[in-house]
């Protein structure tokens, strides 16, 4: 028997654009429409240049292409990409939901998907009721529930109510106990996607563990699709980076984190075009460009740690008198937020609302404040007195912080490595006092 | 491609989509808790927060029954083979009812459960079985009903002559619902590209009720007409259900092996698209 979990061969998926629902004639005239009342044709809406990379000449387009690894048994493996790179569509192929247009893949083992959970959950039926519906639909007979269920309802911390509909449940409690049903699956491969961005903290962590735990002691193998980075570097061996529906890089779990930061920046210490962002401007301000400087004034992306970093960037007003506060979100490479800093002058007197014209915002993340490492950050602006948000541009600029170990500010005679969020340099007073 | 001592070692392989018929009894085997299960939530669901309960399941027929006898008995003198009004209506309601809820559940199988398909797999045809299996329970319910007002009538009239059809009811019951599924899963497999089925459903199945001998028994209809009954499998069901309780009717045994040899082809078409179309049809919901 060979310890190959899941073999992935050549695996392409097409998706056809719309031609299912829309008559050809409909769309052409849709098209013309918006053409002659000058507005955006909504049949190129999906055509941003990202995307047309995946569409081939008979205009169809490529979710997945030619995409081939293998899986060992036991293996934890972390799938990541930007939206739309083909992570879904590779774990719902994998996952029987739908079948590749070309390749194959072989599985060797159990296999269970949770793309969701508490899929089926029937609002009318009681906690007891829904835990084997929901079992059975996740591939367990009604022994190994039987078997199971005083362990699920133990896990889902719901007691006594587990005899109460599950509509009169609280959100909470509805994830805990789907969470639990499926954290008790035994498959021997567990494909997951996203769920673990559900239910509070606490239970959450729990969760992590739970599935740690049976990977590690019963060797279970796992395929995990998820935004969230840092969960992606802490649990993950493996980590595979997709890419407009290629393979980008199969590498280690952080070296995949990395390169997926990495790819992502053709636009590192420097920004301009904001076409791609969540929301570059409204009637009253927009952001016109952006850039991480050093203290002599000069564009960077590399800074030594005991240097200051400064933020900047430059914004019109179109709009006379609003308070506008601009802020930055600070992350690390695994998408912790560390900082967020607001430009937070109070205003009594309305002296600072701001005329029409074109403004200049500058934050300097003081030298020793930072652990080594990458780091990105988003661009805001808001007048918060109203709570409107005037621009945001998420992961405008990136930068990293290398320590050179040269001094001793922070470091002292210590060389190993830094494993927190911060390293600033706090001020010490040792004195002999007897 | 793959030798077949290849194929021994893995326990799933996934291909594009290809073959028409692959049926997996196995997994739906394996899978058989999920459709007691199916049944179990469907039948509790339905009832919940109202009052009367499964008792709806009785008033319907009865309120039919009582209504058809009114119109088609009272005035519109349909004759009823010389059957008395309440079991004639009540026979050709309970029969009807049952094939027309299981078609119509399972016509909708694809677009009424895409989000739990979507998320995860499981064989897709466990729906629409549990389907028919909670309409069974239904079903059965009313048949209770129905002996109740046979037996009424068979101590005080006398031309009710129950035969030895009724060994083959529960073969009768079975081809309402496999004929039931076969044409509910031809339909909800087209109506994943084209909803328009749906809609001809919805109009077709009253039109298709009315050319079944519910309100008018087989033996009105002229003899240019009878290849049209005959060829609607519905009619022999209808007509020999009748029959073995009651004795009397135009029904044959040539007819009822038509309507069998019909049901056959139907559900054989409707596994062949509901296979095809389970593979892939999450992209074109």
């Amino acid at each position: 028997m060979n310890d190959i979990a899941i073999e992935i061969e050549n695996v392409s998926k097409e998706y056809r654009l719309g031609i299912i629902n829309h008559g050809m004639l409909y769309k052409d005239l849709q098209s013309w429409w918006a053409k002659i009342t000058g507005k955006e044709d909504p049949n190129s809406l999906i055509m941003s240049n990202d995307i047309s990379k995946q569409i081939d000449k008979q205009g169809r387009f490529w979710a997945l292409q030619d995409i081939s690894f293998k899986i060992k048994k036991g293996d934890l493996i972390g799938i990541i990409g930007r939206n739309g790179a083909g992570k879904s569509t590779l774990l719902k192929i994998i996952s029987k939901i739908t079948t590749p247009t070309s390749g194959i893949i072989k599985i060797n083992g159990r296999i269970s998907s949770l793309l969701e959970v508490g899929t089926g959950f029937h609002p009318e039926l009681s906690g007891r009721d829904n835990v084997y519906l929901n079992g059975a639909i996740l591939g367990m007979k009604k022994r190994e529930i039987n078997n199971k269920f005083d362990e699920i309802v133990d896990f889902s911390e719901i007691g006594k109510f587990i005899d109460t509909p599950v509509k009169r449940y609280s959100s909470g409690m509805y994830v805990r106990l789907a969470f639990a049903v499926a954290a008790h699956l035994q498959p021997e491969i567990l494909l997951l996607d996203e769920v673990l961005a559900v239910g509070d903290a606490r239970f959450q962590k729990k969760c992590l563990g739970k599935m740690e735990e049976v990977s590690k002691n019963e060797g279970r193998t796992i395929l995990f699709v998820s935004h969230n980075m840092s969960s992606i570097a802490s649990l993950c061996k493996r980590g595979i980076l997709l890419g407009n529906g290629r393979m980008v890089i199969d590498s280690s779990a952080v070296g995949a984190v990395q390169h997926y930061y990495m790819e992502n920046s053709s636009f590192l210490g420097e920004i301009s075009d904001f076409k791609d962002s969540e929301k570059s401007g409204d009637d009253i301000a927009s952001i016109l460009n952006a850039k991480i400087i050093n203290s002599q004034g000069v564009v960077a992306t590399e800074f030594n740690i005991h240097e200051d970093i400064i933020i900047e960037y430059e914004y019109s007003v179109t709009k006379d008198n609003h308070k506008l506060n601009p802020n930055i979100n600070l992350y690390n490479i695994q998408g912790v937020r560390i900082i967020i800093s607001i430009d937070s002058l109070l205003d009594p007197d309305g002296a600072l609302k701001k005329k029409k014209g074109v403004y200049k915002a500058r934050c300097i993340i003081p030298g020793n404040l930072l652990n080594d490492g990458s780091y990105y950050i988003d661009l805001l602006l808001h007048t918060y007195e109203t709570n409107t948000c005037h621009f945001v541009v998420r992961d405008a600029l990136r930068f990293t912080i290398v320590d050179p170990m040269d001094e001793t500010k922070t470091r002292g005679d210590y060389r190993g490595e830094w494993a927190v969020l911060i390293r600033p340099a706090l001020k010490w007073e040792c004195e002999k006092i007897k | 491609m793959i030798s077949p001592k290849n194929i021994d070692q893995w326990t799933t392989i996934i291909k594009p989509r290809s073959g028409w018929l692959e049926l997996k009894i196995g997994e739906l085997f394996h899978y058989r808790d999920l459709i007691m299960l199916f049944v179990k939530r469907d039948f509790v669901a339905i009832y919940k927060q109202t009052i009367l309960g499964p008792i709806w399941f009785i008033i319907q027929p009865i309120f039919s029954t009582l209504a058809f006898t009114l119109i088609f008995g009272n005035v519109a003198k349909i004759p009823t083979d010389s059957i008395p009004h309440a079991l004639f209506y009540l026979s050709g309601i309970i029969c009807w009812n049952y094939f027309s809820s299981c078609l119509i559940k399972t016509s909708d199988t694809f677009i009424a459960n895409s989000y739990i398909f979507g998320k995860v797999y499981f064989p897709r045809l466990t729906v629409p079985i549990s389907i028919i299996i909670t309409n069974l329970i239904t079903f059965l319910i009313q048949f209770i009903l129905f002996i109740g007002v046979f037996l009424y009538y068979y101590y005080t009239q006398p031309n009710i002559h129950p035969n030895v059809g009724i060994v083959f009811l529960p073969f009768l019951i079975m081809q309402i619902a496999l004929l039931g599924l076969g044409f509910g899963i031809i339909i909800s497999s087209l109506t994943t590209r084209y909803r328009d089925f749906n809609y001809l459903l919805g109009f077709g199945i009253q039109l298709w009720m009315y050319g079944t001998p519910i309100v008018y028994p087989l033996t009105e209809i002229p003899d240019k007409w009878k290849l049209l009954f005959i060829l609607n499998p519905m009619t022999a069901i209808v007509e020999t259900f009748r029959y073995s309780f009651i004795g009397k009717g135009g029904v044959s045994a040539l007819y009822l092996i038509i309507s069998v040899i019909m049901t056959i082809i139907l559900l054989i078409i409707g596994l062949l698209l509901f296979s095809r179309v389970e593979k892939n049809f999450m992209d074109t919901v």
